[in-house]
């Protein structure tokens, strides 16, 4: 199978939050693609690290945090990019849009200002009629009529500012968008409504999308590929059907058990908590809650294997065989876990 | 051990305990309005500025041992509802009956007795604990504050044994600690054990499970239903996750703008669901089923400002399935053409508007308008181009006049009936698609030979 070289690749990225002492190791050893034009799915629990993977590659971390490792896009590591470059990169090349819209708009400024200001910044030769047209047409496909053009912020509800500040990432036109969490603060119909826009921005404006959020319904509609993240790495990787009906990696099989959905008929949880990432259980790092734990587990960082064509998974029951000592592939007695530890 | 996860519980072995007495809080008629103050010539005169009608005629009942859920989305009204019922908002109208007491216009005195026997816990566990308070010090408050802490050793005996019951064990090792020591879900089991110390009988919990993780979440679901079971108690369960509340509820209230737009028993309500509304919320929860994909046939729009609510129905300017009487009028044109010139090109968009001219006319709910324009017969021609170009949409449903009159456009639209809660089988649905009156009424409209008296739209 030959396929089309990524349009994003990150390589083993690690990204570390200094506390005096310890580093907070929030992305450790990350490698992922991301192709033209697909939509990609970021999952996982608050702590494991999403939301820093997502801006670490628009290189949008906070103070304190560092980063190394590669992530390539167009012939070049962003993360040794001077940030002056990076932030000239940033809007046309690589866009993002936040939970809440409300905190990223500017309350004071219409949002034909915000347009115009955006688009003054990256294309200095566009004259004001093209700013109008692009802007209004940006919108227009994100629902909002063009006889509001010239309000404020906070004339409009949470969905058409969520719609907003997706025109604003749009208009632009980058070849990837990363969306942390965008329908979160939102209710269920107009998530709804913003996802379906989401899903089909690579029709329309031929964008890649990153899509990091804790809600596994949301990437079984609407991603084509789906990452799992657990304390900073990626345990499993697919397509969204395939890793959904069989998921390869026991802690992928429990997260879709303990969602509660309208099937629900038990409830099924994860026995303990997710673990702090200054100091990671050893092996694998799933192994003290893991319903499948095996002697190898706690004793070995687990080996990534690809039990089939596309997808990856970071588990011990995958193999590879060669590689586990003798015995150990004997079940291991999970530690006891006191209700009070987990939550 | 080879189990794979836990199985917590099944839903079918905890429903059990529902009394079929008299119910333990009864509410009828109830109306909470927020009042939005006017500016500082109308306050000065004594004018009144609008009213956000939060909670809008509401009546239910809730018997002992149930547990109800509340469901709705952001501006619903539930959670005023729920405050209402605890006397943390005073209500404008109605009644609300608690162990056969009136609640409404208590003093503050009395109320906070019967604060012993409702109880609350609220959505943000982080904001519910005071950070300054140890777990023992906040768990015991309760206790201190209704004077019945006895003893420095009974109050801690007390809060252990609270703590020990939601899970906080041993308690000993949680007592001393500050709320920053805790995980969200430990928070939140400190906040349902003081929640429960005052042994009360019923529990409205507002939104209890939205701020915490999934693998979380399924444990706390699972603390509540044991604690009612062994505390035998009730539940008001305020959520805007119908998920859970599938799962959780013996019978569920769907809110809409202030309404209860659907009530009935859980099943029923999530296996035939009759309210368009809430059709389409079942629609839009995001699934974790490879098979799905994101809906496309969703509702458009959002929830109307409450302080300027609809016509007729309040959901009818979102409903896929409004009809003649569903309350159509000024507004609902607006709509409709902003939706339409969203995807116009600019200069399409733009000769249609000027066609038109202002239509801040329209803005005024209303049910007849006269939109001046310059050219009658052009604006007259924006108004057919847009109606071929969605003649399914349902506002053309509404519409009963429309026609270029001396300067002006003139609209006129089908009188709105206001849709009364009725029942539909198991459940009671407000929705004139269950209505015979309102069938019956729109039927005649549609009459092509029915002679058009004017006046004759009345309400009946």
């Amino acid at each position: 199978m030959s396929s089309p070289p990524p349009l994003l690749s990150v390589r083993n990225l690690r990204v570390y939050y200094g506390t005096p002492g310890h580093p907070v190791r929030a992305v450790d050893g990350v490698s992922l693609d991301i192709g033209e034009s697909e939509v990609l799915g970021l999952v996982g629990e608050s702590g494991c690290g999403k939301s820093t993977l997502g801006r670490g590659i628009l290189g949008l971390l906070p103070e304190g945090a560092r980063a190394n490792g590669e992530v390539l896009y167009g012939g070049r590591n962003l993360i040794d990019l001077p940030p002056k470059t990076l932030r000239r990169m940033r809007g046309p090349e690589l866009g993002l849009i936040f939970q809440e819209p409300m905190t990223r708009l500017n309350p004071l400024m219409r949002i034909s200002d915000q347009f115009r200001e955006t688009l003054e910044q990256h294309e200095r030769k566009l004259t004001s009629r093209e700013i109008r047209r692009r802007s209004l047409d940006t919108l227009g496909r994100m629902g909002i009529p063009p006889t509001r053009f010239n309000q404020y912020p906070h004339e409009f509800s949470g969905g058409m500012r969520q719609r907003i500040m997706i025109a604003l990432a749009l208009v632009l036109r980058p070849k990837l968008l990363v969306a942390d969490e965008p329908t979160t603060s939102l209710d269920v119909i107009v998530e709804g409504q913003i996802l379906a826009l989401l899903s089909d921005l690579k029709r329309n404006f031929g964008t890649a999308l990153m899509l990091v959020t804790h809600n596994l319904g949301i990437v079984a509609e609407s991603c084509d590929r789906v990452a799992v993240m657990y304390a900073g790495q990626i345990v499993e990787e697919g397509p969204a059907r395939d890793v959904f009906a069989e998921p390869s990696h026991p802690y992928t099989r429990e997260l879709l058990r303990s969602t509660i959905s309208l099937d629900t008929t038990e409830l099924h949880s994860i026995p303990g908590a997710p673990p702090n990432l200054i100091d990671p259980p050893s092996g694998c790092r799933f192994h003290p809650r893991c319903p499948d734990v095996m002697a190898v587990c706690p004793a070995k960082v687990p080996i990534e294997t690809r039990p089939e064509p596309g997808r990856r998974v970071l588990c011990w029951l995958h193999g590879p065989e060669s590689a586990i000592p003798p015995g150990g592939t004997q079940p291991l007695e999970r530690e006891a876990i006191a209700v009070a530890e987990e939550a | 051990m080879t189990d794979d996860t836990r199985v917590l519980s099944s839903r079918s072995e905890l429903r059990t305990g529902i009394s079929s007495e008299e119910p333990l809080v009864s509410v009828r008629g109830l109306k909470t309005y927020y009042s939005i103050r006017g500016n500082f010539l109308d306050r000065l005169i004594g004018r009144e500025g609008a009213a956000v009608r939060a909670v809008d005629d509401v009546s239910l009942e809730l018997r002992k041992g149930e547990v109800l859920g509340l469901v709705g989305e952001s501006g619903s009204g539930k959670t005023t509802l729920g405050r209402t019922l605890l006397g943390l908002v005073p209500a404008t109208a109605g009644s609300v009956v608690f162990e056969g007491r009136e609640l409404t216009g208590l003093r503050e005195r009395d109320l906070r007795r019967l604060r012993r026997r409702i109880q609350v816990v609220f959505q943000d566990p982080h904001a519910s604990l005071n950070p300054a308070m140890t777990i023992a010090q906040a768990v015991g408050h309760p206790l201190e504050i209704h004077g019945v802490a006895g003893s420095r050793e009974q109050l801690r005996a007390q809060v252990a044994s609270a703590l020990e019951r939601v899970g906080l064990a041993p308690a000993e090792q949680f007592m001393d600690k500050y709320p920053s020591d805790l995980s969200g879900g430990q928070k939140q089991r400190a906040v349902i054990a003081r929640a429960i110390i005052l042994s009360p009988v019923l529990l409205v919990a507002d939104e209890p499970v939205s701020m915490l993780d999934m693998s979380v979440r399924a444990k706390i679901l699972e603390l509540m239903l044991a604690l009612k079971n062994e505390l035998d108690l009730t539940y008001l369960y305020i959520t805007h996750d119908l998920a859970t509340a599938k799962f959780f509820c013996d019978r569920i209230a769907i809110m809409y703008l202030g309404r209860i737009v659907e009530i009935g028993p859980s099943e029923e309500i999530y296996e035939n669901p009759r309210h368009p509304y809430t059709q389409a919320l079942l629609k839009a929860i995001p699934e974790p089923d490879p098979r799905r994909s994101v809906p496309r046939d969703l509702p458009r729009g959002e929830v109307p400002d409450a302080s300027r609510p609809p016509l007729g129905c309040s959901f009818h300017p979102r409903c896929p399935r409004a009809f003649e009487v569903c309350g159509w009028e000024s507004r609902d044109l607006r709509e409709l053409l902003e939706r339409r010139w969203a995807h116009l090109e600019e200069e399409r968009y733009e000769a249609e508007q000027a066609a038109l001219g202002s239509l801040d006319p329209l803005d005024t709910p209303q049910t007849r308008v006269r939109l001046p324009v310059g050219d009658p017969g052009r604006a007259m021609q924006v108004l057919e181009t847009a109606r071929d170009a969605d003649p399914a949409d349902p506002f053309w449903r509404g519409v009963k006049r429309l026609e270029p009159a001396n300067g002006a456009l003139e609209i006129e639209w089908h009188e709105p009936l206001s849709p009364r809660l009725l029942p539909a089988g198991v459940v009671e649905v407000e929705c004139h698609l269950y209505d015979e009156e309102a069938l019956r009424r729109a039927e005649q409209l549609r009459a092509p030979r029915e002679p058009v008296a004017s006046g004759s739209g009345g309400a009946t």
